[in-house]
């Protein structure tokens, strides 16, 4: 009994109070944002009333605090201990989802106990992140080693994709947010590299493809800028991981020279579509880095030529796949989400909105309860996904601030949590919370400012919700158990 | 455990990008919630419902107090452009009983900017207006079938008589000209046209409210802004008290029946006007409502132009009424003194001039000279003011001199009666004749406004006020038609005394002369025992068959009535213009007519003048 209490005091002692207090104000701003968009005009303010979704969120914030007590209280090798258990058990659970699941808008997530609902898929995240964090803390895992790599990332595939099939594409875009851990533990920079460059060459191909260059209708701008990213992207890849200087001023000097002249020679002398000859400029780049790796004996620069095939090869394909194989809805849905479609009834509706809402706060805002946009519904979803329309609109551009700062703060103490844990598998954990955290802000947030397109996932903290902030305070909490454990940790052994 | 602390330094990179990540953020709040008012314009659009709420218009009542104006329930189609889908145009064409080209043209000039500057797709616009009660709760049944429209409850005017349409004027949708002038009216907003509706829009109309109501995404009313701190009651507009005295103004719209022309009554003492009648008339019931479009064409359509108010639009040869003001001239110039004789034998002959006139005795002095509407005399009396070169330099000084005595009468400028469209009548003066008769003129070209022809025109108000002044003896007050603005004092210049350049003793002998007129004088007929009548005939020469003019007062020594009678085409002043003045005199002082005078109003109702089918 005297140990217990010994050890809990000890728990109390090293715990980590600046993210206990940043989780606390968080949940205090989510509380007034939930009171602020649940709150009707026409009735009283009664947001203890558990009729209402304040009072409600009252009863989740409450319980989360039990939850957050029961996790310190344990000892943390339970959450090791049982890492593989509750991520199988998880995989089940989310594998029955769909079969005992009501049909909310949609969405198959969701399963009833008692009078509640709760979605399994907020749940697994702590459960994926505790079972990798087991898998690749185990002192023989390498991430260099490509099958013990791959099973990492299957180790998230495989409930990414159960969440698919759950018809909830946002929560399970949630995991490549694991990627980042990844990156962290020591996957090469180039893999993020190479996705972040598709998902820009993409978007700008997608985006810029109908607007002429320049004036000159016959060359596609997107097509242009994607060409000559591909030609910045791959000289960027020669110059961090190559070492020879030579090959990349040449092909960047060239590549210049010959854009800028086609252009020049196009808009004043005899008008043509340039992107043929950037084309060529591209092939021709891979054909030169291909030789360069047959003569210098470089996997490097086959990987370079690889990555701008590849690219090119997504261009052409990304292009065919919008304009052949896609449905006219979903095409229009893609160009909606980035704006080149106006649609104010339907997705750009809710953008326009949410845009409306935050622009009409101005410095410090309405006040609190004196937003007219959120409370009015002319925010869609404004109390869970759109929950940041709030913030913007009552408490203007001070307390949007304040909250991404809160954020900020809330990832860059769990950065330095997690270094200085003394074992991988508890600073991999850390970086799967912090990871995802991010992943959140940076998506709802920017979907709300109309910067990242509309996939519905959770503010932390903020949207209203029993599951996901259960589901966010087990992922936070059984971290700070973790660092609260750790130098007790080492004197033990 | 060392192989994973060689990537410790990727921290740094994650930690940037987070901070990266939230810089852009706020670099974006920043552009949109400090950047630019759009969003919190388009908020307020969003969320606040501004509901006009439209003030009662004042009524109008006549001296008495009988209410001749007042408000009634209408109900106007209001539209929104952006919230109207799948409506079944057929069916709502149907409903209001309008046809589908109307609705469409009424659509184009609804959203065209030209026409309607205050166009939003999102906020409601005037489509029909002035619907009546039946029709209204025959379409509000239906009105859940037409998203878009809405029903905007508005009070149209009602009258409880048929009488003094020219005095009360109408009211109706503002036009482009009124929007741009006043920033107050919005498309759609009524306003006074005429009469007093129009001068006293102001008092009338009150001042709008506005109501701000939150607005849900659905549309649904959520109660008002801030628990209506922001909103405005509209203000009721002023009632008014007319001078006109109702029963007076339908005597004299009986009696004008048939005939073209007008009667003006004055209050000397005060410059009300008791009554205003300009003849053919309407009825003001057809300027309300829907039918007021077509009923106003009709009307302005009609060759006898019942929409012009002859008593202050209608610029007429003054005839021999205008003597009494040539005598007040030549008396106060001292060209004349009330023994002054001058010889008429038949008229004013000068050379081959000849000027007729009618038999009487000659030579005679002033006072009988006005009795029998002498025009010999006054010929003379011009000629030897025009003429005369110790006085006046030269003929131009004598016509300056003669002007101003004129314009100090309230001649030839606008009066400034509290009624739109009063036109200024002639005074010709020097300048005028140097350009049409060269320099070379003397009274002898001009003779022939000493008789009240020629180029001297006036209004019939301005012959009623030159009966006020002379009534007076030498002043008359602005005539107005508005008593009394409820809680707003009256202008001042109602209740100013012009005073002309005429001397009280002066009028004593014109009033003398108009006395004479009645008791034994071209103006007998409106002699009578219970008071004693001022009058003065006048018999105008025009192209066609002469005017017939009256202009009197009464009681001479307390004048409590001044009145104008102008029948054009009438013949002799005393065929009609005696009769019908004294009949109004007799109304206005006794308060009822006698027996004989009803039956003699009865008569004078039912004589009609034919006047052809020509413009006028």
């Amino acid at each position: 009994m005297a140990t217990t209490n010994d050890r809990k005091k000890g728990v109390f002692k090293s715990l980590d109070w600046p993210i206990i207090i940043i989780y606390i104000a968080l949940l205090g701003l989510g509380w007034m944002s939930v009171c602020g968009a649940s709150y009707d005009f026409d009735q009283g303010r009664n947001f203890f009333d558990f009729n209402t979704r304040s009072g409600m969120q009252i009863v989740w914030i409450g319980t989360s605090f039990l939850l957050a007590s029961l996790v310190l209280s344990v000892d943390e090798r339970i959450f090791d201990a049982f890492a593989y258990v509750l991520y199988i058990g998880f995989l089940l659970l989310l594998l029955a989802t769909p079969f005992l699941a009501h049909d909310i808008k949609g969405s198959l997530s969701w399963i009833k106990v008692g009078s509640f609902s709760i979605q399994p898929a907020e749940f697994a995240k702590f459960a994926t992140a505790l079972c990798v964090a087991k898998y690749m803390g185990s002192n023989d895992f390498n991430i260099q080693k490509w099958w013990q790599f791959a099973t990492a990332c299957a180790l998230i595939l495989v409930p990414m994709a159960l969440i698919i099939l759950q018809k909830e594409t946002g929560s399970a875009l949630v995991y490549l947010a694991f990627f980042l851990m990844f990156y962290r533990e020591g996957m090469p920079g180039s893999i993020l590299f190479a996705g972040v460059s598709a998902v820009i060459l993409f978007v700008v191909g997608v985006r810029f493809a109908e607007e002429p260059l320049w004036g000159m209708h016959i060359i596609s701008l997107g097509k242009f800028l994607v060409m000559l990213l591909i030609l910045i992207f791959t000289v960027a890849m020669m110059w961090v991981y190559t070492d020879r200087r030579s090959p990349v001023v040449r092909i960047l000097l060239n590549g210049t020279v010959l854009t800028l002249a086609a252009l020049l020679f196009s808009k004043y002398v005899i008008p043509f579509d340039i992107t043929w000859m950037q084309l060529v400029l591209c092939v021709g780049i891979v054909v030169y880095l291909v030789y360069l790796a047959f003569h210098h004996q470089m996997l490097r620069y086959a990987y370079i030529a690889l990555f701008a095939a590849g690219a090119l090869t997504l261009h052409y394909s990304a292009d065919h796949l919008l304009n052949h194989t896609l449905q006219a809805h979903q095409r229009t849905r893609i160009r909606v989400l980035l704006g080149m479609e106006d649609d104010p009834r339907g997705v750009g509706y809710n953008v326009i909105q949410a845009k409306i809402a935050i622009g009409s706060g101005g410095l410090r805002g309405k006040g609190f309860l004196n937003g007219t946009q959120t409370k009015l519904k002319y925010v869609p979803e404004q109390e869970t996904d759109f929950i940041f329309c709030t913030v913007g609109e009552e408490e203007g551009f001070l307390g949007c601030a304040v909250v991404l700062m809160l954020f900020l703060f809330l990832i860059l103490r769990l950065i330095h949590l997690a270094e200085r844990q003394p074992y991988a598998s508890a600073r991999i954990y850390g970086y799967c919370v912090l990871s995802i955290f991010l992943f959140h802000v940076f998506i709802n947030v920017g979907m709300v400012l109309g910067l990242t397109p509309v996939i519905g996932i959770p503010l932390p903290f903020f949207s209203y919700g029993g599951s996901s902030l259960w589901g966010f305070t087990l992922l936070l909490f059984i971290f700070l158990r973790m660092d609260a454990g750790r130098n007790r940790f080492i004197h033990n052994r | 455990m060392e192989n994973d602390r060689q990537y410790s330094n990727r921290k740094y990179i994650i930690g940037s990008v987070a901070i990266l990540i939230v810089l852009i953020f706020l670099l974006r709040l920043f552009s949109l919630q400090l950047m630019s008012d759009d969003f919190k314009r388009n908020a307020d659009s969003n969320a606040f419902l501004k509901r006009i709420q439209f003030p009662a218009r004042g009524s109008i009542r006549d001296r008495v107090g009988k209410l001749l104006v007042y408000n009634q329930p209408a109900y106007d189609i209001m539209v929104v452009m952006s919230e109207m889908k799948d409506v079944d145009t057929l069916d709502l064409c149907n409903s209001l009983g309008i046809d589908r080209d109307w609705f469409d043209r009424r659509m184009v000039e609804i959203k065209d900017r030209n026409r309607n500057p205050g166009y939003s797709g999102y906020t409601q616009q005037l489509f029909m207006s002035q619907l009546s009660a039946e029709e209204f709760s025959m379409f509000q049944e239906k009105l859940f079938r037409f998203p878009g429209f809405y029903i905007q409850k508005r009070t149209i005017r009602q009258y409880n008589y048929s009488h003094a349409a020219h005095i009360l004027g109408d009211v109706g949708e503002v036009n482009l000209k009124d929007i741009e002038a006043d920033d107050y009216y919005q498309s759609g907003d009524y306003i006074g046209k005429q009469g007093v509706e129009r001068s006293y829009e102001r008092q009338l109309r009150g001042e709008k409210g506005v109501e701000i109501l939150l607005r849900d995404a659905n549309g649904r009313i959520k109660g008002n802004y801030q628990n209506g701190k922001f909103d405005r009651a509209p203000i009721p507009g002023r009632n008014l008290t007319l001078s006109i005295d109702l029963e007076l103004q339908a005597l004299g719209e009986r009696l004008m029946q048939g005939k073209l022309g007008s009667i003006v009554a004055i209050e000397p003492k005060t410059g009300e006007i008791l009554c205003m009648v300009s003849s053919p008339t309407y009825d003001p019931h057809n300027m309300v409502g829907r039918q007021r479009g077509r009923n106003h064409n009709m009307l302005s359509a009609d060759p006898m132009k019942p929409l012009l108010n002859r008593a202050i639009m209608g610029q007429y040869p003054p005839g021999s009424t205008f003597k009494t003001s040539q005598a007040l001239t030549f008396l106060e110039e001292g060209i004349i003194t009330p023994q002054t004789t001058y010889p008429c034998s038949g008229g004013f002959r000068f050379g081959r001039l000849k000027v007729g006139c009618h038999g009487h005795a000659s030579p005679i002095p002033l006072i009988p000279t006005i009795a029998t509407s002498c025009n010999g005399y006054f010929c003379w009396g011009l000629y030897y003011m025009l003429g005369n070169r110790k006085k006046y330099a030269t003929v131009q000084d004598a016509m300056t001199t003669w002007k101003d005595y004129m314009v100090s009468m309230g001649f030839g400028y606008p009066l400034n009666v509290d009624l739109p469209g009063e036109r200024r009548g002639m005074i010709p003066n020097a300048d005028f004749y140097d350009r049409h008769l060269g320099r070379s003129w003397n009274g002898l070209s001009v003779i022939s406004i000493a008789i009240g022809q020629g180029e001297v025109t006036l209004t019939p108000l301005q012959i009623a006020n030159l009966g006020a002044t002379i009534a007076n003896r030498g002043y008359y007050i602005t005539p107005h038609v508005v008593r009394e603005v409820q809680g707003e004092p009256l202008d001042t210049i109602y209740k100013t005394r012009h005073y002309t350049k005429v001397s009280h003793a002066n009028y004593e002998v014109v009033v003398a002369g108009m006395r004479q007129a009645v008791v034994g004088g071209t103006c007998h007929v409106a002699n009578n025992s219970w008071y004693e009548v001022c009058g003065k005939t006048g018999t105008a020469q025009n192209r066609g068959h002469d005017h017939s003019v009256f202009m009197g007062f009464a009681p001479k020594d307390d004048p409590q009535i001044a009145v104008a009678v102008y029948v054009e085409n009438g013949g002799w002043g005393a065929t009609y213009g005696v009769p019908i003045g004294a009949l109004i005199m007799e109304k206005f002082i006794r308060g009822t007519l006698s027996p004989e005078s009803e039956a003699k109003a009865e008569s004078f109702a039912n004589r009609t003048i034919n006047y052809g089918n020509d413009e006028r």
